[in-house]
């Protein structure tokens, strides 16, 4: 069993956590403007690395709030644990997260300047 | 059927491995049974084949022999990391039934079904497929409704599926607890009489002593480190033994899809997540069935030998780490022991896990690539045993034509695309 450290509550056992899979996966705003094959990168493709991963998890059975995990999938080593919105700052975590496919994405393209526009707007 | 079954009760071994018998038994026994030959060779690899298999658990084995069968490809060669059928192959509760809700699985899964019945003649190997019926039992109204629903889906599709309630359950199960009190009360079911299980091992073996007698390459020991490409064609692939050239590549290492696809720069839709299952120490014989409840996310039948087999639903995170989570059989085996009050005294004998590869729709992957020469089988998750038979023949025939059969088109990779899923979620349950 795993044992988590939520960022606002403490080491807890991994019974009390949801994971939510993937991290840092952008919705693609403007989807009407990407391709049916780009949008299923964004829905449906999933990182599934053999070694470290960076994942969402939520203490659902604790304070609810949601945060990310780089997490080692063969020895489940927990290398860091960050806040939801920003990226990781160990190295190979950085690594992992620069070296992902989802990074060349046209579905990840499309998130990233139309997100920062969606919210200048509001 | 004579289509599928091309060697159904004729074939002896067509390469020369002697037939095993009742007579050959009682034949080798005069001699303590020293001199049994080799199932299957021990190849070096060769240079070149015609089509290269990565990884040797049942579908894969299953693919090698009727490429070789069926479309006589012989020049072929199945390579495995490990040993084969040491992956999920080995690792599954064997659990075998068709009973799914809609048409593309009931096609794929009954077509299995057919390949079950009679593979151990097909195979000249006892792979002990016992059609003891699958159980599912519902523990709500709700469920009991849905369950109806998708019993007559089945049966439209010629499936036999009925439906019972729990004192026909009692009977049919005498050590079920049908008390209406408890936590999970059994308030009726469906049953699949032609479901069962098999020998999960023989299947591997079954498989590959009838591919190696047709000339097929078995190639332990050896890892796949890269595909080697050549603009968008595939040219061979690299190994821990060295390069081996080749146009044709079908993966099938479940829960290794993602790794091997990486190796290509292709995405799928896969996550790895540990599955768990366990063995009790073995006792008389209380249970001639399959029970599944897909409520609680349990499993149970008794194996020959005597052990209660308990499979629990899939662990919450991704994992290449073949051992899950404990919490998981812990809840699983709360919910048995309510069910069959008869097995809280049992020690547990041993308990595992497997790495599978699970598809947001539940459903399989058998497909073509945007290489040249690439295909994939993958994506079975929790329950693939099952389609073991059906997913070799119809990917053997994937791989010889470059073209899906009507069984394999619907399970293509673009159905994420179009959106065309085959959502087997809630019909399946926990899918085994
Ligand atoms: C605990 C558990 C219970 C289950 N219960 C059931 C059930 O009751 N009924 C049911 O229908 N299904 C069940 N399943 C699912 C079922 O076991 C699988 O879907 C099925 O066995 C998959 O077969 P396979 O041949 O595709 O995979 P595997 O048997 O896993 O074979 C894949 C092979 O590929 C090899 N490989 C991986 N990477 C490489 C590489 N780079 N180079 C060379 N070789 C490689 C692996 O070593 C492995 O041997 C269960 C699974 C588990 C784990
Ligand atoms: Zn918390």
């Amino acid at each position: 069993m795993l044992i988590i450290t939520c960022p606002f509550c403490g080491p807890r056992d991994e019974v009390e956590f949801a994971c939510g899979g993937e991290a840092h996966i952008a919705r693609p705003l403007a989807d009407n403007e990407i391709s049916d094959a780009d949008f299923a990168d964004y829905l449906f493709m999933r990182d599934n690395p053999k070694g470290l991963f960076l994942e969402r998890w939520r203490h659902s059975a604790g304070c609810r709030r949601w945060f990310n995990v780089a997490r080692d999938t063969v020895s489940n080593e927990i290398v860091e644990i960050y806040p939801m919105g920003s990226l990781p700052l160990k190295a190979t975590a950085k690594t992992t997260y620069k070296t992902s496919w989802r990074r060349d994405t046209a579905a990840e393209k499309a998130a990233t300047p139309s997100r920062s526009k969606a919210g200048g707007s509001k | 059927m004579a289509k599928n079954h091309p060697d159904r009760g004729q074939r002896g071994l067509p390469g020369g491995a002697p037939r095993y018998s009742a007579f050959a038994l009682a034949k080798k026994a005069m001699n303590y049974h020293q001199d049994w030959q080799r199932a299957w060779r021990d190849p070096e690899p060769k240079a070149e084949y015609d089509a290269v298999i990565i990884g040797g658990g049942g579908h894969g084995l299953a693919t090698a022999y009727y490429l070789a069968a069926v479309h006589g490809l012989t020049n072929i060669a199945v390579i495995e990391k490990g040993w084969i059928g040491g992956g999920n192959t080995g690792r599954n509760t064997t659990i075998i039934r068709s009973n799914y809700l809609w048409d593309e699985s009931a096609a794929i899964y009954e077509h299995s079904m057919k390949l079950w019945e009679g593979m151990s003649q097909d195979l000249n190997f006892n792979v002990m497929f016992s059609q003891r019926g699958v159980l599912t039992i519902a523990h709500s109204e709700h469920e009991l409704r849905e369950m109806s629903r998708r019993v007559h889906a089945i049966r439209l599709n010629g499936i036999d599926s009925e439906i019972l309630g729990p004192a026909e359950i009692k009977k049919f199960v005498p050590t079920i607890n049908i008390d209406q009190s408890i936590r999970y009360p059994v308030m009726g079911g469906f049953l699949q009489r032609r479901g069962g299980t098999a020998r999960h091992d023989a299947v591997a073996w079954g498989y590959a002593r009838a591919a190696d007698d047709l000339g097929v390459d078995i190639i332990q020991k050896c890892e796949v480190t890269g595909l080697r490409r050549q603009g968008r064609k595939i040219i061979g692939v690299e190994t821990s033994r060295g390069f081996i050239k080749t146009k044709k590549v079908g993966c099938v290492v479940a829960g290794h899809s993602s790794v091997v696809a990486a190796m290509a720069g292709i995405r799928l839709p896969i996550a790895s997540r540990p599955l768990q299952a366990l063995v009790s120490e073995p006792i008389k014989p209380i249970l001639d069935t399959v029970i599944m409840s897909n409520a609680v996310h349990m499993y149970i039948s008794q194996s020959d030998k005597g052990e209660m087999v308990l499979g629990a639903g899939v662990d919450k995170y991704n994992s290449y780490a073949q051992r899950g989570s404990f919490p998981v059989p812990e809840h699983m085996l709360a919910a048995a022991v309510e069910l069959f009050p008869v097995l809280s005294r049992l020690r547990m004998l041993r308990h595992w896990g497997g790495i599978v590869d699970t598809c947001p729709d539940a459903s399989p992957i058998i497909s073509k690539t945007d290489i040249e020469g690439l295909y994939f089988d993958c994506g079975w998750g929790t329950g693939g045993f099952k389609a073991t038979p059906g997913s070799g023949h119809v990917f053997a025939d994937l791989i010889a034509n470059d073209r899906p059969n009507k069984i394999a088109a619907p399970y293509s990779l673009d159905r994420f695309r179009s959106g065309l899923l085959i959502d087997e979620h809630g019909a399946a349950g926990v899918a085994h």
